[in-house]
C-alpha cells in the first residue's frame, strides 16, 4: 500500500511541477498577479509530495518490503538499518528519486527566501525550476520507477546492496553531491528568468550569487567526499583517477568556480554580464551531462554501477532540450545586454577574466579527454580507445600554475586599474620569500629535492602569504581589525587558502608517496621507505552480514609501533569479495595497508602505501566550501532584503 | 585605427593566439596518451602494435590463472571464447571482482613474444556492469 502511495505522490510531483512550469510563466507574460503568486504554493506542493514519495521508498526499505522490485534488488534483511536507508539511493531508480527530492527542496528554498524579489522575476525563476522537476519526474515515472512491484512472484529475501556501497560514504556522498549538482539549476533558472525579463543587471547577480555559492560549496564537499571514499574503499590507495564518472562531477565544479568569480564581477562592477549568464547556463548543462555519463554507462569507469543505455538516451534528449532551449534564448536576448563599464589593462577585472579563461580552458580540456573515446567510437564505427591520466595531468597542471600565480595577485589588485609598480612594491618581497621557502622547506623536511614539490610548495605559500598580507592590511594592521572584515572578504580568503591547501596536498602526495605490492608470509616483513610492515597473524572474523579474513600487520618506524587490521570480506548474501583497507590517518601522512589474495603456501599479497599530506587534498576542499557558505552571510545580502521589504511595504500601502 | 578598436584587436589577437597554442598542446597531449583497445583476435593476429601502451581485454580463461611461487606475479589467459587467446602477465594485486570466466580489461604493452605485460587490470565493477569494450563478447559467449 505504501509503495503505491509513493507512486501516486510521484505522479502528483510531476503534475504539480508541470503546473508550476506553466501557470506562473503565463502569468508573468500576461501580468496576472494571482497566477504568478501561485508559484509559491505550487513549489510547496511539489516539495511536500516529493517528501511523501521519497519517504514511501525509505519505508519500503526499512520494512524489507521485497515485493518492490527495487528494494529486492538493492537491500537485504541482514543489512544494518542505516545501510537500509542509504540503500534507497544505492542504485539508479532511488538515486533519481533523491535527485527529484533535492531539486524540490532547492525550489522550496528559493520560494521561501526570495519573496522580496520582483514577482515577475521570482515567478519565472520558480517556473523554470518547475520545468526541470517535471522533466526529472517524467524520467523517473516512465523509465525508472522505483515503486514497481515484483508481484506475484515476490522474493522472500533481497539480493543485497553492493558491498562496495555498504559504507559511510554512501550515506553522505550522493546526497551532498546531488545537492551541489542540482543547486546549479537555481543559477540556471535565475539566468533563464533574467533573459526572459530582459533584466540582467547587478541586482540579478546579487540574487543568484548566494544560491550559486551554496551549490558550489556542496559540490566541492561532495567531490571531496567521493574522492576520500574511493581512496579508502576501492583498496588501491588512489584518490583521483581522471575517471569519466569523476570528471562528470568535476566539470560542473570547474564551470561553477568560474561562475562564482564571474558573478562577483557582475555584481560589483556591472560588467561580464552576458558571459556570466552563459556560465550559469553551462554549469547546469554540465551537471546534466554528468548525470548522462554516470547513468548511461557509455564510458568505461571504475565507479560505474547498474547502468542502462536506454535511460541514457532520455537524459541525453533532456540535455538537448535544456541546452538547445537555453542557448537559443541566449542568442535571441543577449544582443540587448550592454555593458558601459570599462577597465584598464591590469585590474582585478582582468585577473578575474584570466581566472575564467583558465577555468573554462581547463574544463574544455577535461571535456575533450572525457568524450574523445565516444567521438572515436562514433567516427571509426565501434573502435575503442581510452584516454589515460597522463593526458589530463599534462594539460591540467600548467593551467593550475597560471591560476595559482594570478590568484596571489587577485586580492591586492584594485578594480578598474592597478599600477604594475604598486603590485611589485606590494608583492615583490612576498614572491621572493615564497620561492626561497618553497625550495628550502621540502629540502629541509624530506632531505631530497624534487622540483615539482618545490614549485608546488612555492605556489601554495605564494597564495597563502599574499592573502594573509592583504587581510592584515585590510584590517588596518591591527588584530582587532580582522574581526571587522566583511563576511564576504573572509569567505573569499578562506576559500583561496583552501585552494592552496589542496594544491599542496596534491603536489606532495603525488610526488612523494611510496607504494609497493608485496608478498607476506606469516611472520614475514616488508620495507617501505623507513617503515617496516610485519604480518603477525591472519584471523577469521564475522561481521553482521559478512565473513572476513583479517590480517594483523605491525607497523614499525612510523613513530610508536602500532598494528593495522585490513580485511578481506566475503559477503554472505551475494557472495561478493571485498577488500577493506586499514589506514593509519594523520595530518602529515597516511599509512595504508590493503590485502590482496592468499597464496598457496599461506602467504598473502598486500598493498602498502605511505602517503604524505594526502588528507590536505580533502581538507582544502572543506576550506573552500566553508568559505563559499560564509560569504553568503555577508551583511550586504541582508541589508538588501530589508530595503526591499521596506519598499514592498510602501508599494502595497500605496 | 581608433585606439579603442586597436586595443580590442590586440586583445582578440592575444586571446586567439593563446587559445590556439592551448588547443595545439591539448591535441598533442591527447595524441600521446590515447590507449587503443584490442580484442584477443587482434592481439593474436598481430594487428595490435608491439611496444606502445594499449588496452586489451576479454574473458579470463577458466583454469588459466597461475601465481608465481616467490613473487606477486600472476599470469592468466584472456580469450574471446572463439579461439583467440593470449597470455597476460601482471605484477600486482588483482581487483576483488577478478574471476576466471569473467570479463577483464588490461592496460599495458605487448611484447614481441605475444605476452601482454599489464600495469593495470580492471575487472567488472559489479554484477550488472560491463566495460563497454567487452559488451560484444559477453553476448557471444
Amino acid at each position: 500500500m505504501i509503495p503505491e502511495l509513493g507512486h501516486f505522490a510521484l505522479i502528483l510531483v510531476f503534475v504539480l511541477a508541470f503546473s508550476l512550469g506553466v501557470v506562473p510563466m503565463v502569468g508573468a507574460a500576461r501580468g496576472y498577479t494571482t497566477w504568478m503568486r501561485s508559484a509559491f504554493s505550487l513549489a510547496a506542493g511539489v516539495a511536500v509530495f516529493a517528501f511523501v514519495a521519497f519517504g514511501s521508498l525509505v519505508y519500503a526499505f526499512v520494512t524489507d518490503d521485497f515485493s518492490v522490485r527495487y528494494t529486492a534488488n538493492n537491500s537485504n534483511s541482514l543489512l544494518p538499518i542505516y545501510y537500509k536507508v542509504a540503500a534507497v539511493w544505492g542504485a539508479h531508480e532511488g538515486s533519481f528519486l533523491l535527485w527529484i527530492l533535492i531539486s524540490s527542496i532547492w525550489t522550496l528554498a528559493v520560494a521561501a527566501f526570495s519573496r522580496h524579489l520582483p514577482l515577475a522575476m521570482i515567478s519565472r525563476v520558480l517556473a523554470v525550476l518547475g520545468w526541470l522537476i517535471a522533466g526529472f519526474a517524467a524520467f523517473s515515472l516512465f523509465t525508472s520507477n522505483p515503486f514497481e512491484r515484483a508481484l506475484p512472484m515476490a522474493p522472500s529475501e533481497g539480493a543485497d546492496l553492493n558491498p562496495l556501497l555498504q559504507d559511510f560514504g554512501l550515506t553522505v556522498h550522493p546526497p551532498i553531491l546531488y545537492t551541489g549538482y542540482v543547486g546549479f539549476s537555481v543559477a540556471f533558472a535565475f539566468a533563464v528568468a533574467a533573459l526572459l525579463t530582459g533584466r540582467l543587471d547587478a541586482a540579478w547577480a546579487r540574487w543568484s550569487r548566494p544560491w550559486t555559492n551554496v551549490a558550489w560549496s556542496f559540490l566541492s564537499v561532495g567531490i571531496a567526499l567521493g574522492s576520500w571514499w574511493a581512496y579508502y574503499e576501492l583498496g588501491w590507495g588512489g584518490w583521483w583517477f581522471w575517471d569519466p564518472v569523476e570528471n562528470a562531477s568535476f566539470m560542473p565544479w570547474l564551470m561553477g568556480t568560474a561562475l562564482v568569480h564571474s558573478l562577483a564581477v557582475t555584481e560589483k562592477r556591472g560588467t561580464f554580464k552576458s558571459w556570466t549568464v552563459l556560465l550559469a547556463l553551462a554549469a547546469f548543462s554540465l551537471s546534466l551531462l554528468g548525470a548522462f555519463i554516470v547513468r548511461s554507462g557509455v564510458l568505461t569507469s571504475v565507479h560505474a554501477f547498474a547502468v542502462d543505455p536506454k535511460r541514457g538516451m532520455f537524459i541525453l534528449a533532456f540535455l538537448g532540450v535544456v541546452v538547445g532551449g537555453s542557448l537559443t534564448l541566449y542568442a535571441v536576448r543577449v544582443p540587448l545586454i550592454r555593458s558601459r563599464v570599462h577597465f584598464g589593462g591590469l585590474s582585478r577585472e582582468v585577473l578575474l577574466l584570466l581566472n575564467n579563461v583558465v577555468l573554462v580552458v581547463a574544463l574544455a580540456a577535461v571535456l575533450t579527454g572525457t568524450l574523445t573515446p565516444l567521438a572515436y567510437e562514433a567516427f571509426t564505427g565501434g573502435g575503442k580507445i581510452s584516454v589515460g591520466p597522463p593526458y589530463f595531468n599534462t594539460v591540467f597542471i600548467p593551467l593550475m600554475v597560471v591560476l595559482a600565480i594570478a590568484l596571489g595577485i587577485g586580492p591586492t589588485a584594485r578594480w578598474k586599474r592597478t599600477g604594475v609598480r604598486f603590485l611589485i612594491e606590494r608583492l615583490g618581497a612576498v614572491f621572493a620569500a615564497s620561492v626561497v621557502i618553497g625550495v628550502a622547506l621540502p629540502l629541509a623536511i624530506a632531505g631530497a629535492f624534487k622540483w615539482q614539490v618545490a614549485a608546488g610548495t612555492a605556489l601554495a605559500l605564494w597564495v597563502v602569504a599574499t592573502h594573509l598580507q592583504d587581510a592584515w592590511l585590510q584590517a588596518g594592521r591591527r588584530a582587532a581589525g580582522l574581526a571587522r572584515l566583511s563576511a564576504g572578504y573572509i569567505g573569499m580568503t578562506l576559500a583561496h587558502l583552501g585552494f592552496a591547501i589542496t594544491l599542496l596536498g596534491i603536489v606532495v602526495t603525488s610526488h612523494t608517496s611510496l607504494e609497493r605490492d608485496v608478498r607476506l608470509a606469516q611472520g614475514g616483513s616488508a620495507q617501505l621507505g623507513a617503515i617496516t610492515f610485519t604480518l603477525t597473524a591472519i584471523d577469521r572474523v564475522r561481521g553482521p552480514n559478512f565473513l572476513a579474513e583479517q590480517a594483523s600487520v605491525r607497523v614499525d618506524g612510523d613513530g610508536a609501533p602500532y598494528v593495522l587490521f585490513p580485511q578481506k570480506r566475503h559477503y554472505v548474501a551475494g557472495g561478493q569479495v571485498m577488500t577493506e583497507a586499514a589506514i593509519a590517518p594523520g595530518v602529515t601522512r597516511d599509512v595504508y595497508v590493503a590485502m590482496g589474495e592468499p597464496m598457496d603456501d599461506g602467504a598473502w599479497t598486500m598493498r602498502l602505501h605511505y602517503k604524505p599530506l594526502v588528507r590536505w587534498v580533502w581538507v582544502g576542499a572543506l576550506f573552500m566550501a566553508s568559505g563559499g557558505v560564509l560569504a553568503i552571510t555577508d551583511v550586504r545580502y541582508r541589508r538588501l532584503r530589508v530595503r526591499r521589504e521596506a519598499a514592498a511595504a510602501v508599494e502595497s500601502n500605496a | 585605427m581608433h585606439p579603442v578598436r586597436r586595443k580590442r584587436l590586440i586583445a582578440v589577437v592575444f586571446l586567439l593566439a593563446g587559445v590556439g597554442v592551448t588547443v595545439l598542446l591539448v591535441l598533442r597531449a591527447l595524441n600521446q596518451n590515447i590507449n587503443l583497445f584490442y580484442p584477443p583476435s587482434q592481439v593474436v593476429s598481430g594487428e595490435a602494435p608491439v611496444g606502445p601502451r594499449i588496452r586489451a581485454g576479454g574473458m579470463v580463461k577458466a583454469g588459466s590463472l597461475r601465481r608465481a611461487n616467490d613473487s606477486i606475479e600472476v599470469r592468466f589467459v584472456v580469450t574471446d571464447m572463439q579461439g583467440a587467446d593470449f597470455t597476460v602477465v601482471y605484477a600486482g594485486i588483482l581487483p576483488d571482482l577478478f574471476r576466471e570466466g569473467k570479463g577483464v580489461l588490461a592496460t599495458g604493452h605487448l611484447k614481441p613474444d605475444g605476452v601482454f605485460v599489464a600495469d593495470e587490470v580492471l575487472a567488472k565493477h559489479d554484477e550488472n556492469y560491463m566495460p563497454p569494450e567487452l559488451k560484444g563478447m559477453q553476448k557471444s559467449s
